[in-house]
Formats: C-alpha cells, structure tokens, sequence
C-alpha cells in the first residue's frame, strides 16, 4: 500500500521531488499573499469596534496557524525519521524548523503590534502568549540540538525527539483560550459560527492562510534541496549536478 | 512491520503517553494559578471548591465587563471609577491613567492593581479585552444593534 513511497527514500528521488513540487508552492504563495494583502489591506471592510486596527489580523493569523502547521508537519516527519530511520525525513524536520520558528516569531510580533493599541499592553502573561512563547522555545531547542552534535546523524535523532516531545504544547496552544481565563479573545475561525467573522473579511483572511502555506512549502523545499545536497556531497549524482552537465 | 520498528514505534507512542499525562496532571493541578484573572463574582464569593478569597492588600487581577453607566470621571484629572460585573456581584475598580481605546461601558476588560476594601480595586494597570468577532459597522448595525460612536460619560459627582 505505502510502495509508492519508498523511491522517495532515495536522496536523489526526493532532490526530483522537490524541483517537481516548489513552482506550485511558489505560485501559491506569491499570488496568494500578494491578493490576499492587498484585498485585506486596501479593499475589506474596517472592523466595527478597532475600525482600521483589525487588519494586522492578515498577517497575524495566517502566521500563528502556519507555526503550528510547521511544528505538526516537523513533528511527522520526526516520527517517520525515528521510527523508519529515514534519512531524509531527519532532513526534513531540520529543513522546516527554522521556517516555523520565523513563523513563530511573525506571529508573536504582530500580536504585540496588535496588542499595544487594542488592549493597552505590548504582551501579557496570559496563558496563549505564553504557550506560544515556548513553541518559539521548541523551534530554536530543536535547531540548536541538531547543530550541536559532531554527527548529523545523532544531532537528527536528538533534534526529532525534542520535535516529537514538544507535540504536547500544539493543543495547549490551541485550547488555551478555552481552557484558562485569558486576554487573547476566543477562535474566530474554527468557532463555526456565520457571525463570528463577517465574509468579505473571512475570504481574504482564507486567502492569507494558503498564500502562507504556500510561502512555508516554498521556503522549506528549498531548505530541504539544500540540505539533501549537503549531506549527498560526495555523491556521484550530486556531482554531476554541480559541475559534469 | 518488522519488529525493530514496531519496538521503536511503542516506544515514542509510551514516550508520548506518559508525557501528555503528565502535563495533563500538571496543568490540571495548576489550573486555577494559570488563569488570568478573577472575575467578579469569584472575588466576591470565592473560588474554586474552598471558596477561596483573595484578602485585602493583595495584588491581583481581574475581569468582567464595565456596567453601562457605571463610569464617573473626574473632570480635572486622568481619574477614573467604573464597575464590573460578570454574572453576579459588582466590583468597584478606581484608576487613574490612560484607558485604552476600546475601554468603553459594556466593554470586557482586564485591571491589574490593589484590593483595597473586599469589593474595591485601585488599579494601576486597565487593559481592554475584545471578542473574537469582526465585522464591518453596517453588519455590526444590522445584527447586534450596536451603533458605535465615542461614549458619552456623565460626570457626576468628581
């Protein structure tokens, strides 16, 4: 059943693999970002209650939904280097790590850009700041865990078990706001509810979450390209690439 | 699958497990410390299963939404008296500072200060909380009936 997979174990299957995918993840993410700012920048409505304030919302959400999507797709592929012992799937959770952590870092400065006018204060200790604090925590534990081994092989294992630990706090980031008391405001999106967020302000929003996808697909296969090169140096195929055309 | 797998798999979904549950237990146990703030009526009548009360002098903060007329502003200074409501008692909450923007009657907030009497906060921190609702102010006329425009305050009093 899974078969189909097992070529792409190969370096140099999955280098293909990677040419193949990026023009779709980076006509995505141009046209996606670029429509979706410039509909929820310029065009969508202002909010009733913060009026033009609500708008960082387009870059704030799709970043705070992206830092967790990086950290669940690091994780799988932790859990697939660990337990398959995949190569490059251990490449894979060092390719996205720093992709989700400049995610991580996007959404928690436009929070705090959001957060000054609106609420009166640049961060507040609350319990889905905080949680999404140590998720930035997690990104950079898995990266410097990954470079401080001599051996890239055990620095991977390392760095995918903190990925696979640290799952833990995704749903504590995600409930947290329903579980404690807390200055952030509830989910808007996933509350289901037709009134929670008006549709000429919900479409570019969605269209802001794929372009983001797209960007974090992107700059991730290209990391990953990289990074199969790196550890594929000494190969005949990587060396035909780079200078025997 | 073959065996090795198999073992190493058991052992990351174990690894995982254990360590959901003890977080789990952690934050279960934490619970009540990890919340923001009180809420009126938990100040007033207590929390949690001891009904517990926070005692005068102490630091904290707390919740609710600002009653609809409640609001006295002194007229030659930032002071400020309001009260908030949750679903039960009222809190006094005294400030004297710039309230936020969104800081309006039947407007959530969040202040950090003193208790000074058993139902009285002096407050050196108001913060304002706002849903998780947007819409444009049409939408919002339609199906809230809210027409927003700046509050007006009376004055009396200070």
């Amino acid at each position: 059943m899974w078969k189909w997979l097992h070529p792409y174990a190969k370096a140099e299957r999955a280098y293909q693999l990677c040419n193949t995918l990026l023009p779709y993840f980076a006509v995505v993410a141009v046209l996606g970002i670029l429509v979706g700012w410039v509909w929820g920048l310029a065009f969508a409505p202002a909010d009733y209650q913060q009026k033009d304030s609500y708008r960082i919302i387009f870059i704030h959400v799709p970043s705070a939904i992206w830092s967790m999507g990086a950290y669940s797709s690091m994780a799988i592929a932790a859990l697939v280097a660990l337990v398959w012992q995949i190569r490059n799937a251990q490449l894979a959770v060092i390719a996205i790590a720093p992709v989700g952590a400049a995610m991580t870092v996007i959404a928690l400065l436009t929070g705090a850009a959001w957060g000054k006018p609106m609420w009166g204060a640049w961060w507040v200790w609350d319990a889905r700041l905080t949680s999404e604090l140590i998720l930035l925590f997690l990104y950079l534990g898995v990266m410097s865990l990954y470079h401080a081994f001599e051996d890239k092989r055990a620095g991977g294992k390392a760095a995918s078990i903190l990925a696979l630990v640290g799952v833990v706090n995704l749903p504590i980031i995600h409930f947290s706001v329903e579980w404690w008391n807390t200055l952030h405001q509830g989910a808007t999106i996933t509350k289901f509810d037709t009134s929670a967020i008006d549709p000429s302000m919900f479409w570019p929003l969605m269209i802001n979450i794929l372009g983001f996808a797209g960007f974090l697909g992107a700059v991730t296969l290209i990391r990953l390209k990289t990074e199969i090169l790196k550890s594929e140096q000494h190969r005949p195929w990587v060396k035909a690439l780079a200078g025997g055309k | 699958m073959n065996p090795r797998r198999k073992k190493r798999l058991l052992t990351i979904i174990a690894l995982l497990f254990g360590l959901s549950s003890a977080v789990a237990l952690t934050l279960y146990a934490l619970q009540e410390n990890i919340n923001l703030f009180y809420t009126p009526s938990e100040l007033i009548n207590g929390k949690g299963p001891e009904l517990e009360k926070p005692s005068v002098g102490q630091k904290l903060r707390i919740g609710g939404m600002v009653v609809p007329g409640s609001v006295k502003r002194d007229e030659n200074s930032l002071f400020v008296e309001f009260k908030l409501i949750d679903s039960g008692p009222m809190v006094t909450i005294r400030y004297k500072g710039i309230l936020p923007d969104l800081f309006r009657e039947g407007q959530g907030i969040v202040a950090q200060g003193t208790l000074i009497e058993s139902d009285v906060i002096e407050a050196f921190e108001v913060l304002a909380k706002h849903d998780e609702e947007y819409m444009p102010e049409e939408v919002a006329e339609a199906v809230k009936g809210i027409k927003h425009q700046k509050p007006t305050y009376n004055n009396n009093g200070y």
